[in-house]
């Protein structure tokens, strides 16, 4: 099955007081149709510089400065500013962490969707208050057609992010990019926000790209998962392989500094140091300084990829040539 | 928790409500009511001396008011907290209350909303010593910071440095050693890694671990993160709207946990070693502490409400290690846990 989106060595630079950085670089993964991928890493790996890449929205001083972007085969890195605008909203939507960044706080929620509804899709007014009434009640907004009138802020966070999913949803789009989607609500509302995500793309057959700090958010969703660490992807593969037997250095170390709630008297896992950023990069394997592991040749040589069980791996340590060697 | 219980801190009955009325003049005109926040309804639990007793629920249940009358920082509206046997509503006076203030130190989420960002990190912690007339300036407080940063793993070479200068992680370093300068009994730990990476996290919470061991300090750890509790907690307490509705040894509460609540809580908790467990939900949100649900608070959520729910609150009733207030359990309609939650919570206890 050929990909839905094609991501190919993509490269984001961010250029500031005359010094050039590199944000996140030679980053390829695909997503297929109906595919969840989890987009995974510490604060500064560069997932939403990655996502807002994918959404045609990076902004100055980020600029994409190599590799390509396909959408359903076609190239999208390219497109002008209106041909981006009508691709998003429709094919490719977007949930943020803060509703507010989706939703107007001078609108309704009704006129949101209708007119997301109406730009995109050819219905009449009345066909849209029909949709975005619907669209309310599958996101388990008590009172649909009375809360069409309301406005984000009359209501709770766990309730505006349900907007947003209708939102993201009013045009059947066919990949949503989700940028921490639920990280400022409590667990419990987490978990309805995620269920509701996934209900709502296995239905449709919608793709997500979804980013997120937390490997339990990556554990309940995720079909496939993709590790970043300073910008680069270290370790792509499907979660349940991923999670119980992680190849990279890095992921194995990000997997033991999470408290187990079975095993309680165990010290933590500690990864010394911490993510370089991209005003000081590292040479080679950008995690040697932090690996247990490390090779000589980590320190001077950026790791290929290589294929790992089911995941593949930018790691020295899997380099078949030096396990055959060891 | 057999033998005799060496308490530090003895909290009871505390509640603090919040007037969160509008201003006279719009009461007038438009006929509203007084609005109270309950946002700390008799809560009750001891700390023991030396462990650890984790305040665990969503946000706005009550946790940080709770942390803020015990720090003194908030005045309860009833009920008293004691600390190493005095009552803490007796330190009128600012200088009554030193010794108090020095052996219970507070740690927040947010460590650089914490440290003055335009002071030195040798002056932040030498704060506390010179404020407490613990030490004089000179060459033995210069020795004391230094040996403050070289317990939390910073050197003593970052004296010079201001806060912005550090990472996160470093900055909640900081918070510790500042926390640390008084030589305290007890510290309140708020949120100490929620703002943190996870890698960053367990390298916070093994130095509190070490710094427990090594000072037999006690700690009052208040986190929304169940697996947090869990690795840290002697002792627990879970709360809904104000309240304590189940609290006790956390090992058991973990393994077998009694409340409705506490049971989905658990549940809810998404777990990166138990991926796509079946679970139960937590349905519809927390209703607002303006207007708290009459009898259990519990109740418009619960899967076992009956009419008594609805009518009356549940008193607490000790089981076992635990002290469990809900209906259900004491009318002994409490289901056993669905096979799926019992294998995943079942060994917590033991491997404690
Ligand atoms: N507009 C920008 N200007 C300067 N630096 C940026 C900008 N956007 C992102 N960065 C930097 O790029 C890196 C990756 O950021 P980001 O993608 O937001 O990380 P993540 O989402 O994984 O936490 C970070 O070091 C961040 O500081
Ligand atoms: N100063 C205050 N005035 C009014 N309401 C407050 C004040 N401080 C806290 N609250 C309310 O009290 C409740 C408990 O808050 P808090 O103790 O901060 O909860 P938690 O720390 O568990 O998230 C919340 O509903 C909060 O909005
Ligand atoms: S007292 Fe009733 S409503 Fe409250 S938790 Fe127990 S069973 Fe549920
Ligand atoms: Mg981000
Ligand atoms: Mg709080």
């Amino acid at each position: 099955m050929s990909a839905l989106l094609k991501v190919e060595g993509l490269r984001v630079e961010i250029a500031r007081r005359g010094r050039v950085m590199t944000a996140i670089d030679d980053v390829s993964f695909e997503i297929a149709a109906g595919e969840i991928l989890g987009v995974v890493g510490e604060s500064g790996a560069g997932k939403s510089v990655t996502g807002t890449a994918v959404l045609g929205l990076l902004e100055r001083p980020a600029f994409q400065a190599a590799g390509r972007i396909l959408f359903d085969g076609r190239r999208i890195d390219t497109l002008d500013e209106d041909a981006m605008r009508a691709l998003r909203g429709r094919e490719i939507a977007a949930v943020f962490q803060d509703p507010l960044t989706s939703l107007d706080p001078l609108m309704t929620i009704g006129d949101q969707l209708t007119e997301t509804i109406r730009t995109h899709l050819d219905l009449t007014q009345a066909e849209a208050v029909e949709r975005a009434a619907r669209l309310l009640a599958e996101v388990g907004i008590p009172a649909p057609r009375e809360r069409l009138a309301s406005y984000p802020h009359e209501m709770s966070g766990g309730m505006r992010q349900r907007v947003v999913l209708a939102l993201a949803f009013s045009c059947e789009p066919r990949l949503i990019i989700a940028d921490e989607p639920t990280t400022a609500l409590d667990v419990s509302i987490q978990a309805q926000i995620l269920d509701l995500l996934r209900a709502m793309c296995r239905e449709r057959g919608t793709a997500v790209m979804l980013v997120t700090h937390d490997m339990g958010v990556i554990a309940e969703v995720a079909d496939r998962v993709a590790v970043m660490y300073a910008g680069r992807l270290v370790e792509v593969g499907p979660t349940q392989s991923l999670l119980a037997e992680a190849a990279h250095p890095y992921t194995r170390g990000l997997m033991g500094s999470i408290p187990d709630m079975h095993r309680r008297d165990v010290e933590l896992a500690q990864i010394p140091g911490s993510m370089p950023r991209p005003d000081a990069p590292v040479p080679g394997c950008a995690f040697h300084p932090r690996c247990g592991q490390a090779l000589p040749r980590c320190a001077v040589e950026r790791p290929l990829t290589f294929t790992a069980g089911a995941s593949e791996v930018a790691c020295w340590l899997a380099d078949p040539a030096a396990r055959s060697a060891a | 928790m057999n033998g005799v219980k060496d308490t530090i801190l003895s909290v009871d009955r505390l509640t603090v409500r919040f007037d969160a009325s509008p201003p006279l003049l719009k009461r007038l005109v438009t006929g509203a009511g007084r609005r109270t926040v309950h946002a700390v309804e008799e809560v009750e639990f001891e700390v023991a001396r030396g462990s650890t007793f984790a305040l665990v629920g969503e946000s706005g249940c009550g946790k940080s008011t709770i942390a803020r009358a015990i720090a003194g920082i908030q005045r309860p509206s009833g009920g008293s907290v004691s600390f190493m046997g005095v009552d803490i509503a007796g330190f009128r006076t600012r200088h009554a209350a030193m010794p108090y203030r020095r052996n219970l130190q507070m740690i927040f989420q947010d460590p650089y909303a914490s440290l003055n960002p335009r002071w030195r990190v040798g002056r932040i912690i030498a704060e506390p010593i010179l404020t407490h007339g613990l030490m004089t300036r000179g060459a033995a407080l210069t020795a004391r910071v230094a040996e403050l940063l070289e317990t939390v793993g910073l050197s003593p070479g970052d004296t010079a440095k201001f806060p912005h200068q550090f990472s996160g992680g470093q900055r909640q370093r900081i918070s510790i050693a500042r926390a640390l300068a008084a030589n305290p009994a007890f510290v309140v730990c708020d949120e100490p890694t929620s703002a943190l990476d996870v890698s960053v996290q367990a390298q916070i919470l093994n130095l509190m671990r070490r710094l427990q061991r090594e000072r037999g300090l006690t700690y009052l750890l208040i986190s929304h993160n169940l697996a947090v509790v869990a690795h840290m907690a002697d002792d627990m307490g879970v709360m809904y709207l104000g309240r304590l509705v189940e609290q006790g040894d956390a090992g058991q509460i973990l393994g077998r946990p009694l409340h409705p609540y506490t049971r989905l809580l658990l549940d809810t908790v998404p777990d990166p070693r138990a991926p796509k467990r079946d679970r139960a939900r937590l349905a519809g949100e927390v209703p607002s502490p303006l207007a708290p649900p009459t009898g259990c608070a519990f109740h418009p959520r619960c899967p076992l409400a009956n009419a008594r729910c609805a009518r009356e609150r549940p008193l607490p009733i000790r089981v076992e290690a635990a002290l469990v207030a809900c209906h259900a359990v004491e009318e002994g309609r409490l289901p056993s846990r669905p096979p799926a939650a019992q294998q995943s919570f079942a060994t917590s206890g033991d491997a404690a």
